[in-house]
């Protein structure tokens, strides 16, 4: 299969009119020990093979949908509405770049300015950018962005320890060669009473994930205070669902907003593409990175919408930009836009509601099975933590091998400390019924 | 092109004014003419200490952005924060309401070293 | 042409979609914790899918048109590659699912990093960067890490060519370490007199474009790379312009340390209105412990004795069948994402690769250089060509300038969308007086080149005869040309309620 359109008259006349004998002859600059060596690729396929082959490839994957999920942990299956995919899959949303071009690119753009102000609206902050490729790296240039907010004289990172273990990973990837220091204070799960204690004047950012890892919302009442008394800045880490229910992180004091946007209409597609969400005061926009829509005219006095405060990125400040972003995650953000559009104002509201009912009939359920038990000390939103009998390796193997159900997170894999402890995650796609036979399931494997 | 005898100038087209025992600086005419419509200066905080030739702050247009840089060493004594809501006033008024900060320098000596207003206007023509 | 913003219809109680009734008992909620307000909008499902298919229509895009933007390899994006990713084997897999349930998205990776591996001549390869920009971020961190792990502390710097993406210094930035800038000579090749002078044992590496982004093929490449080498310095590609090499020649064999490469510009799969990119990056030998993980590897039996076991008492399984598994290597650089990549678009990467097989890569490259020379042989008779009019590869740059005219590239590119083309890009690079850099890729045909030629040579005359008709194209567009300095001085980044 090839998408070349050349017949060989078309090739004749072209080298004719280059002036050259063959396309060989166009490679001439290529050293020649080196040049055209064979490809060992397998022999090409027609379109109809490869859909074969790759329909069978599919089907060594157990997805959501043909198994019961339990799984979150920063990726959620929720439902996706017909229309986003629809819209999604026009080719000129699809097959369209950056839109460096404003007059024919304000399809793209007003999406953009759209979606922008929708986070703002979720998150209760005053900008957003474009955003990120995911919560992690969201994360992440925030941390940087806080470090060019305090001019680079600030060099401490507080991080809870309940912010997604593999967000803590992306940033100490991110600033290794920027040399700061990053705290981790205390036992995960002690609140921010031990992050406070860690904030001191060299302090950059504290960031704070609620719903945590742990899936409870966190209290930050008191703790932003303490952060700005410092002169530091707060990042909060969310989920965007758990906003249709519960008090924005802008009213509670936070600078910077974060997180993963793929609940909002985007498919777990094993982990990506997603979408990180950023936003932030308004008086921190020129610290910020990636691309940022703004309104404006064009000369006919017509609102319109452009790419805007260039003059932070890369193309233009190179090596002093604020961030060597280039691309957003473009389709993902228009994903989001659609999907937050057809919710509308009550449906996030309501698939929020479910998830929360519904995670709280499960955590009530588990938590009355003998041997098993949930952490219910604070308010949680649609994830818990089980304290199972055995290893959560075992019990995962268990409901896999004999009811086909995909169970929870083991977090002892990132917390030494957390033996037997299943993170469970249930969404608006978990049904009583799904819910009862994990409950069921769950019993037996005590039994077992 | 303004370039008023009264003033030092630096190579990086930045303009000095001795005033006492401090001194003011901005950008030049032909500085802010280069950049078209500034959209944008960021300025250091008072009590800041910067070295001589040391970027100090940002001013931003459109497409582009520039480092603007201490003329002599010293401290920032006083912003001229109303550039921040009102950048454009540097394109108006470059010389005058237009000015960046105001410097005490470590040694008023480095004063004497800055371009002359026909050294700096012969640097302009050689880079052009 | 304008459409309201999605907030400015609707009305208030009107609702798209609507969520069953919990079939569960109704928890508590914790009221102290509640939001008082959700200003989203109230919009009915056709009138979602009116205005998002209405703002589709503003823009330009491959389907609708040549998109000659060069460096951005904006080829034709092949339909069955979306399909086959939204699969629900592949769209609905769970990212931390257990491995064993997910060993085919595990073998698309594997295979795909094998593949990248043979076209690029390295001797590993990680899926993990999210986009260009992400990879070279990668890149420079894997090549900071190798001299530090070697005990080697004193290399603080990046050599950069003048002629190189922002990403570059931006990236090396990020990583705490300082840019070198290096001169092109008149060619448009690397200035070697002054590359030596910046070589020595300070020097992390170079990062270098190849074919640069002036469309040229370094003609000093191993001299350059030998010049790295002997300083002790590592070589880092920059695989935005691949497509010109696919099947042409393996930067591996050219003595390349690390390379990133763009499937959304090289592998076909769609840009999307600026992302999701995918920035793999392939490493040499020395660096394969440095890769940013998790990366898929395929264990067979005996290299999992628990496993054989079982398979020697009669379970299931298969002896002679590898499994895929994710691995950290030994000496990660870490993670530059939460979970695996971008694994959507591994899925549309592989689509792509399988169809076209190894023949039909050189293809690929044999055909958008063909395209880019036969195009800069005509573009070359109504605009100059900087840098001797050399044989270009997969892209070349025009100045865009008509003698007698005051006309600017800046216009010559709004006047090309009324003539249904989108602009190449502008002012880049950035030595280049009033570049237009034009990139066809292999997809268009000699027929679409010959109209979009034929519309510069008419936008030329009209430079000449209509000057004014040029500096205030566009005109048949959507919207005309945006007061961008009231953008900036506004600042309105969001819709608020009147």
């Amino acid at each position: 299969m090839s998408y070349i359109p050349h017949t060989d008259a078309d090739r004749e006349a072209m080298l004719r009119a280059i002036g050259v004998e063959s396309i060989e002859a166009l490679f001439d600059d290529v050293p020649e020990a080196v040049r055209f060596p064979e490809l060992a690729l397998p022999e090409p396929l027609t379109e109809m093979e490869t859909a074969e082959e790759l329909d069978e490839i599919a089907s060594y994957n157990l997805p959501a949908g043909e198994a019961a999920v339990f799984l979150g942990a920063g990726a959620y299956h929720h439902y996706i509405p017909s229309v986003v995919d629809h819209i999604l899959r026009r080719g000129e949303f699809l097959t369209a770049y950056t839109p460096y071009q404003p007059e024919v690119s304000q399809g793209t753009l007003q999406a953009i300015f759209e979606y922008q102000s929708m986070i703002c609206e979720l998150t209760g902050m005053e900008a957003a950018n474009a955003s990120h490729y995911d919560g992690a790296t969201a994360l992440a240039e925030a941390v940087i962005m806080a470090l060019n907010v305090g001019r680079g004289r600030r060099e401490r990172l507080v991080l809870s320890p309940a912010v997604h273990p593999q967000y803590r990973e992306v940033v100490r990837t991110y600033t290794q060669g920027m040399g700061l220091e990053i705290i981790e204070p205390g036992p995960s799960g002690d609140g921010t009473q031990s992050l406070v204690a860690a904030i001191d004047k060299d302090t950059a950012l504290v960031a704070v994930q609620t719903p945590n890892f742990f899936g409870q919302l966190e209290e930050l009442a008191g703790l932003a205070d303490a952060v700005h008394a410092a002169g530091a800045l707060l990042c909060v880490v969310t989920n965007p669902i758990s906003l249709g229910l519960f008090t924005p992180p802008g009213e509670l004091g936070a600078d910077i907003v974060v997180g993963e946007g793929q609940p909002l209409g985007i498919p777990l597609s094993y982990g990506g593409p997603y979408l990180g969400f950023f936003a932030t005061r308004k008086k921190h926009v020129r610290k910020t990175a990636g691309r940022i829509v703004g309104q404006t005219v064009d000369t006919q006095g017509r609102r319109a919408y452009v790419l805007t405060l260039s003059a932070r990125e890369q193309h233009i400040r190179r090596a002093k930009a604020t961030s060597n972003i280039c691309t957003n995650q473009g389709l993902m953000a228009l994903a989001a836009t659609v999907y937050l559009s057809l919710m509308g104002k009550r449906g996030l509201r309501e698939v929020a509601e479910l998830c929360y009912h519904r995670a709280h009939y499960a955590a009530g359920q588990i938590d009355e099975l003998e041997g098993y038990s949930v952490f219910q000390d604070r308010p949680f939103f649609n994830e818990f933590v089980v304290q199972c009998p055995q290893p959560v390796s075992r019990v995962n193997q268990y409901l896999m091998d004999y009811w086909g159900i995909i169970g929870g997170y083991d977090l002892e894999r990132d917390y030494s400390q957390r033996a037997n402890q299943m993170l469970v995650a249930v969404t608006e796609m978990n049904s009583r019924e799904e819910i009862d036979i994990l409950v069921t399931a769950l019993a037996e494997v005590q039994n077992d | 092109m303004n370039i008023p005898a009264d003033l030092r100038y630096t190579e990086h087209d930045e303009w000095v004014r001795v005033d006492g025992k401090e001194v003011v600086t901005g950008i030049t005419d032909f500085a802010q003419d280069q950049l078209s419509d500034i959209v944008y200066v960021e300025l250091p905080d008072v009590g800041d200490h910067f070295g001589q030739g040391e970027a100090y702050g940002v001013v931003e247009s459109v497409k582009a952005a520039s480092d603007v840089y201490m003329p002599v060493a010293g401290e920032v004594i006083e912003a001229n924060t109303e550039l921040e809501d009102a950048p454009e006033v540097v394109n108006q008024d470059p010389y005058g309401k237009g000015w960046f900060i105001r410097i005490q320098p470590d040694d008023p000596l480095q004063i004497g070293g800055l371009l002359d207003s026909d050294a700096y206007q012969a640097h302009i023509e050689a880079q052009r | 042409m304008t459409e309201p913003l999605i907030y400015e219809l609707g009305a208030p109680g009107r609702r798209a979609i609507r969520l069953p009734e919990p079939d569960v008992p109704r928890a508590d909620l914790p009221e102290a914790m509640l939001r008082k307000d959700l200003n989203l909008p109230e919009v009915s499902e056709l009138e979602v899918v009116r205005h998002f298919t209405r703002l589709s229509t503003l823009n330009h895009s491959i389907d609708r048109g040549f998109y000659p933007l060069g460096s951005c390899t904006m080829k034709y994006n092949p339909r069955v590659a979306e399909d086959l990713a939204r699969l629900p084997g592949f769209a609905r897999a769970h990212p931390l699912q257990d491995e064993e349930s997910a060993q085919g998205v595990l073998f698309v990776m594997h295979m795909l990093q094998e593949w990248l591996r043979e076209i690029g001549g390295f001797a590993g390869v990680s899926l993990q960067p999210a986009a260009g920009a992400h990879g070279e971020f990668a890149g420079i961190l894997m090549m900071r890490a190798y001299h530090l792990d070697q005990g080697d502390t004193k290399r603080t710097k990046i050599l950069i060519p003048d002629s190189a993406h922002g990403t570059n210094p931006a990236s090396t930035t990020m990583s705490g370490l300082d840019t070198v800038e290096i001169p092109s000579d008149g060619r448009g090749n690397l200035d070697l007199q002054a590359l030596r002078a910046a070589c020595d044992d300070t020097v992390v590496g170079l990062m270098i474009t190849n074919p640069n982004t002036l469309g040229l093929f370094e003609e000093h490449i191993q001299e350059v790379v030998e010049l790295i080498h002997g300083c002790g310095g590592l070589v880092y590609g920059d695989g935005a312009n691949m497509n010109a090499l696919l099947g042409v020649v393996r930067p591996g064999e050219l003595g390349f340390d690390v390379l990133h490469y763009n499937l959304h510009k090289t592998f076909g799969t769609p840009h999307g209105g600026g992302g999701p990119g995918s920035g793999p990056v392939g490493v040499a030998a020395r660096l394969v412990p440095f890769l940013p993980g998790p990366i898929a590897v395929a264990l067979m039996p005996e290299d999992e004795p628990d496993r054989s076991k079982a398979e020697d008492n009669g379970e299931e399984g298969d002896l002679e069948m590898p499994i895929y598994r994710l691995a950290m290597p030994a000496k990660s650089i870490g993670r530059m994402k939460a979970f695996h990549g971008h694994s959507g678009i591994f899925v549309r990467a592989y689509t792509y690769i399988r169809m076209y097989g190894s023949q039909g890569m050189r293809k690929i490259a044999e055909h958008s250089v063909l395209n880019a020379n036969y195009l800069q042989s005509r573009v070359g008779r109504t605009f100059p060509i900087p840098h001797d009019n050399r044989t270009c590869m997969h892209e070349f740059v025009a100045e865009g300038t008509v003698e007698g005219s005051q006309v600017r590239a800046l216009d010559i590119s709004k006047r090309l969308m009324d003539f249904g083309f989108h602009p190449p890009t502008n002012y880049f690079p950035l030595i280049v007086h009033e570049a237009l850099m034009i990139e066809p890729t292999e997809t268009e045909s000699k027929a679409t080149l010959d109209a979009f030629a034929e519309a510069l040579a008419t936008i030329a005359r009209e430079a000449l005869e209509d000057p004014e008709l040029v500096q205030t194209a566009p005109h048949s567009t959507p919207v005309t040309r945006l007061d961008e300095v009231k953008a900036v001085r506004e600042l309105v980044l969001r819709y608020t309620a009147p």
